[in-house]
């Protein structure tokens, strides 16, 4: 019996993350529109763009291999279950075991791989430019943020992200330097990540110094819808795990009952919006850098993460 | 009984390569040399298994009447050559059916077939030899096997030099090994393995016998600073023999360090680990950055086994670190980690090599800058090549994740470690054992998309034709593999446990009890990693958004031309080439590390000459170590090529007094 009610929390938290995705999107968007004194699209706006790209038809390049139309279901499918590995409203997960920080981040470099390669599947220069500049980032953003996990786990010991989650919730965390620079490496890989302002622009076509939408340019249709969708699922996992990291406040854990869920739900829908609040505010006051710009910016990512590791593993409190 | 066995079939390889001599030079050979080379595998690979599977087997030795007279020749068959029996035949089995397609092809078999087998039987050799003269004599073996196998294509100018490299290199190689081998013998000689584990060399013993240990079995392994040879002799040899070189010769160097350092040389200082660990992620980032400034495909794949190398040598410095410290089980994980990459990696690189020679015989081509399109022309190899690109960037589901996660496992426990310089090295590793797994799927990203991917950038990459059954079957078999370590880690983990109960006196908890087949090297609530799981919920995941999508929305397809904006090129040269694709990580890294410079000549307007881009590459570790040595040698050759105008009197007068030199030095010694 215990084993189906957390069955079903777990397939509960899958189909939230899905769900949540594009209002999150579609959130951020209004309040970049109303600091920006337009009125913005409605917030379920990102819902029906969806629905209108999948009843399109799909047009493809004619020399476009079955890489190409196979890989946005891959991306789709490795971040959504990705995304319902990270603890939302309740830790201790019946499937967590399967995955821990570690193998979380290497899904998300699986979904970038194939991505990158369908960038390069039809062979346009603006497909390759995206593909090229994709993995140069990822080259910087994946061990910063693997140096973060590092920091973590020596302080939770463990990699697990329901035990660190209670730990970080837990009366033995305290303030420490380590985690200020950890959560200030990973905010920022998460945007490098995202493709967000000031690496990147969500909302540009045709910019030379455009990243992930260049990549998938070529994407039109039921394709083209997937892959925004699985975008914004990868939106919502990063907000999410700062979240659960740095701001684990009203999780449930495992096994608890309904109103804990209830109050897990509630608590993990305010810290979206103060989440996203915050990174529509900074998106607004923030230029975009020029792309050779980004090695500094990520570089300073892994230092961070480098130097809150190496603090910890120095200090004798580990 | 299983050693002789394993005898026999090292005993069939030279036997096959004996026919291969005295054969008739018909096409029949080919087929008959590379069918005696796969049953001799098959027959070991399956021995070799089921020893290093059954625990209660015991360790066999054999003596036999050859070599020294007051030696013999001592085999030995314990886990730990179990398992690199089973990595070195499952690469030769699978590279002799490879050949049995792919050896057809070429032009000059009896320059191949030959010295095929030997190098088979040399491999073998070295792991089973229990005495350091007949493990010499049969690491020379292999290196001269190989060495034959790179000239076979000699009158390719590059392939010269690849070949005089290689042969400097090896033979150096051999030489600090026989100098380890001697300093672990002693005064009296005691040549027999058994004999050295007994002994107790002193401390500066120790160290001197680990910096031969690395020079010699690094050198053949691809270490930085010694891998020069490795990416000009890999690809020059024949594909599968580049893939045996590659995928499995750099292992049988790995036993070597193995067997050395952990076996022979007794408990070890704390400061070995840390030397091992900086040669390891200088190594990782170094092969991988080189790597991605290649344009050849076969030479990236050769610099790819530095970095691999690297990784596992991260793995076995972290294992030596807590075996110094008496922190078994951490070192039994560190050292699981690494022996787990060695299989993985012999098991991908030889795929990858396979799907490069695939493409060779297809197209010619080596260079990425003239293929493309390869996807639709040669569908099959092209799965098999993503799937091993997918692997050895370390991405889940596949194996190559798997033994990087269990080395960051390891990476983790090493706060514990109570010296200050292990304590501020380690992390740093960590984060080039991340930035080279990064790298390389950038690297592959590129190697792939340019091969594969895109528009026929040349004639030949147009015409290209699928490869042959044989090639196919080998390929496939290796895909299998890579798929069944990635998702069912915790058997092969489980086989592993005897090589760290030998080695160590330890092991990691038997995985094959853990719940799920997840795999826990630790503590349940530490960290724990299913495959299976994950790859059945993408699989489900994947499958039901295709089902929703197709079921209630549209499945039309209309194909039109490429869009690009609205700015097509129909000139397949318009599309983002290998090089390009590395630009912007050449930009970020390589103006430090290799000094990269691009130079741009762009012609003023009205001036009707082409414009022109060149990058300029350096090599650092060339132009620091290798040119200076080079030039030294090349001085006192042409000084002392004087000698060899002299004339009778000179020379007798030279031997004189060399023999007088020598009595007075004798005289003055005792």
């Amino acid at each position: 019996m215990a084993l189906i009610y957390d069955l079903f929390v777990q397939v509960a938290q899958l189909l939230l993350v899905l769900a949540l995705a594009p209002l999150l999107t579609g959130y951020i968007r209004k309040i970049k529109a109303n600091l920006l004194r337009r009125q913005g699209p409605p917030l379920l706006q990102p819902y029906r763009d969806l629905l209108k790209l999948i009843r399109k038809e799909v047009v493809l390049a004619e020399n476009a291999s079955w890489i190409f139309r196979v890989a946005p279901y891959l991306v789709f499918a490795t971040t959504l279950i990705a995304a319902s590995l990270v603890p939302t409203f309740a830790t201790g997960l019946v499937f967590s075991s399967a995955a821990d920080l570690i193998a979380i981040v290497a899904l998300l470099g699986s979904a970038r791989f194939i991505l990158a390669l369908a960038g390069l599947d039809v062979g346009t220069s603006f497909g390759g430019i995206g593909s090229s500049r994709e993995m140069m980032i990822a080259s910087l953003a994946e061990p910063a943020m693997l140096m973060i996990v590092f920091t973590l786990s020596l302080l939770a010991g463990s990699t697990q992200l329901s035990s660190v989650s209670a730990f970080m919730q837990g009366p033995d965390v305290g303030l420490r330097v380590s985690l200020g620079m950890a959560l200030v490496a990973l905010i920022m890989v998460a945007v490098a990540e995202n493709a967000r302002i000031p690496v990147d622009n969500p909302a540009t076509h045709l910019e030379l110094t455009m990243i992930h939408e260049a990549m998938i340019l070529e994407y039109s249709g039921r394709h083209l819808a997937v892959i925004e969708a699985a975008a914004s699922l990868k939106l919502l996992l990063y907000f999410s795990l700062i979240a659960c990291l740095f701001a684990p406040w009203g999780i449930a854990t495992a096994g608890q009952g309904v109103v804990a869920m209830a109050i897990g739900v509630a608590s993990y829908i305010a810290k979206l919006a103060a989440g996203g609040l915050l990174l529509a505010v900074f998106e607004t006051g923030t230029a975009k850098m020029r792309v050779f710009r980004v090695s500094d910016f990520l570089g300073a990512a892994l230092m961070l993460g480098l130097l809150a590791a190496l603090l910890l593993f120095v200090s004798r409190s580990v | 009984m299983a050693l002789t066995v394993l005898l026999i079939c090292v005993g069939v390889f030279l036997g096959s390569g004996v026919w291969a001599v005295l054969g008739n030079r018909s096409s029949s050979t080919s087929f008959w040399v590379y069918s005696f080379s796969l049953a001799g595998s098959t027959l070991a690979l399956c021995v070799a298994v089921v020893a290093l599977i059954d625990t209660e087997a015991p360790t066999a030795t054999l003596q036999l009447p050859i070599g020294l007279p007051w030696l013999g020749a001592h085999f030995r068959l314990d886990a730990l050559s179990a398992l690199f029996i089973v990595v070195v035949n499952l690469g030769s089995l699978t590279a002799s059916l490879y050949g049995l397609g792919y050896g057809r092809h070429e032009q000059t078999p009896g320059r191949v077939l030959p010295f095929y087998p030997t190098f088979l039987a040399g491999m073998n050799l070295v792991v089973l030899a229990d005495d350091a003269f007949t493990f010499l004599l049969a690491w020379e073996f292999m290196s001269l096997a190989s060495w034959a196998l790179v000239m076979a294509h000699h009158r390719i100018g590059a392939n010269l030099k690849a070949g005089y490299i290689y042969l400097l290199m090896a033979s150096f190689g051999t030489l600090t090994l026989l100098l380890a081998f001697g300093l672990l013998a002693g005064a009296d000689g005691g040549y027999d393995f058994a004999a050295m584990r007994a002994a107790t060399p002193s401390a500066g013993l120790a160290a001197a016998v680990l910096a031969m240990a690395l020079i010699g079995a690094g050198s053949k392994a691809g270490l930085v600073p010694l891998h020069v040879w490795l990416p000009l002799a890999h690809p020059a040899a024949p594909s599968h023999v580049s893939a045996l070189m590659s995928g499995v010769m750099t292992k049988v160097a790995v036993y070597g360090f193995v067997r050395i350092v952990f076996d022979l040389l007794g408990p070890p200082d704390w400061w070995w680990g840390g030397a091992v660990l900086v040669l390891g992620g200088v190594s990782a980032v170094m092969g991988v950055l080189y790597a991605l400034m290649q344009h050849d495909l076969k030479r990236l794949l050769a610099y790819h086994t530095v970095e691999n190398i690297g990784i596992i040598f991260i793995g076995l410095g972290l294992a030596l670190c807590f075996q110094a410290n008496e922190m078994q089980l951490a070192a039994a994980l560190a050292l699981t980690a690494a022996l787990f990459h060695v299989f993985n990696h012999s098991v991908f690189k030889s795929l990858l090599f396979f799907g490069a020679g695939a493409v060779l015989g297809a197209t010619g081509e080596r260079d990425m800058e003239r293929l493309g399109g390869l996807i639709h022309r040669m569908p099959l190899t092209a799965i098999a090549f993503l799937v091993g690109s997918i692997a050895i960037s370390a991405l889940p589901p596949f194996n190559g994740f798997v033994s990087e996660w269990l080395t960051f496992q390891a990476i983790l426990l090493s706060p514990k470690l109570p010296q200050w310089l292990l304590k501020l090295l380690v992390p740093a590793v960590g984060a080039m054992l991340a930035l080279s797994a990064a790298l390389a799927a950038g690297c592959f990203v590129k190697a792939f998309g340019a091969s594969f991917l895109g528009r026929a950038r040349s004639e030949a990459a147009q015409n290209a034709e699928e490869t042959d059954a044989a090639s196919l079957t080998a390929m496939f078999l290796l895909v299998l593999v890579c798929l069944l370590a990635g998702i069912l880690p915790g058997y092969f983990m489980d086989a592993l446990a005897p090589v760290t109960r030998q080695l160590l006196g330890a092991q990691l908890p038997l995985q094959q009890q853990m719940q799920w087949l997840t795999i826990v090297p630790i503590a349940t609530g530490r960290s724990s990693y299913n495959g299976l799981l994950l790859f059945a919920m993408i699989a489900v995941a994947g499958f039901l958004a295709v089902y929703v999508i197709h079921r209630w929305a549209s499945h039309a397809v209309r194909r039109s031309a490429i869009w690009d904006c609205g700015f097509p090129d129909d000139s397949p040269a318009a599309q983002y080439s290998a090089g390009s694709f590395a630009q912007p990580i050449r930009r970020v890294y390589g103006a430090v590390v290799f000094r990269a410079r691009e130079e741009v000549d762009m012609p003023a307007p009205g001036d009707c000459r082409p414009a022109k881009f060149h990058v300029h590459i350096r090599d650092l570790i060339w132009d620091a170590l290798y040119a200076p040595l080079e030039s030294v040698v090349g001085f006192v050759a042409d000084w002392l090529s004087k000698v060899q105008f002299w004339t009778i009197r000179a020379y007798l007068t030279l031997v004189f007094s060399t023999l007088v030199g020598l009595l007075v030095v004798l005289s003055i010694w005792h």
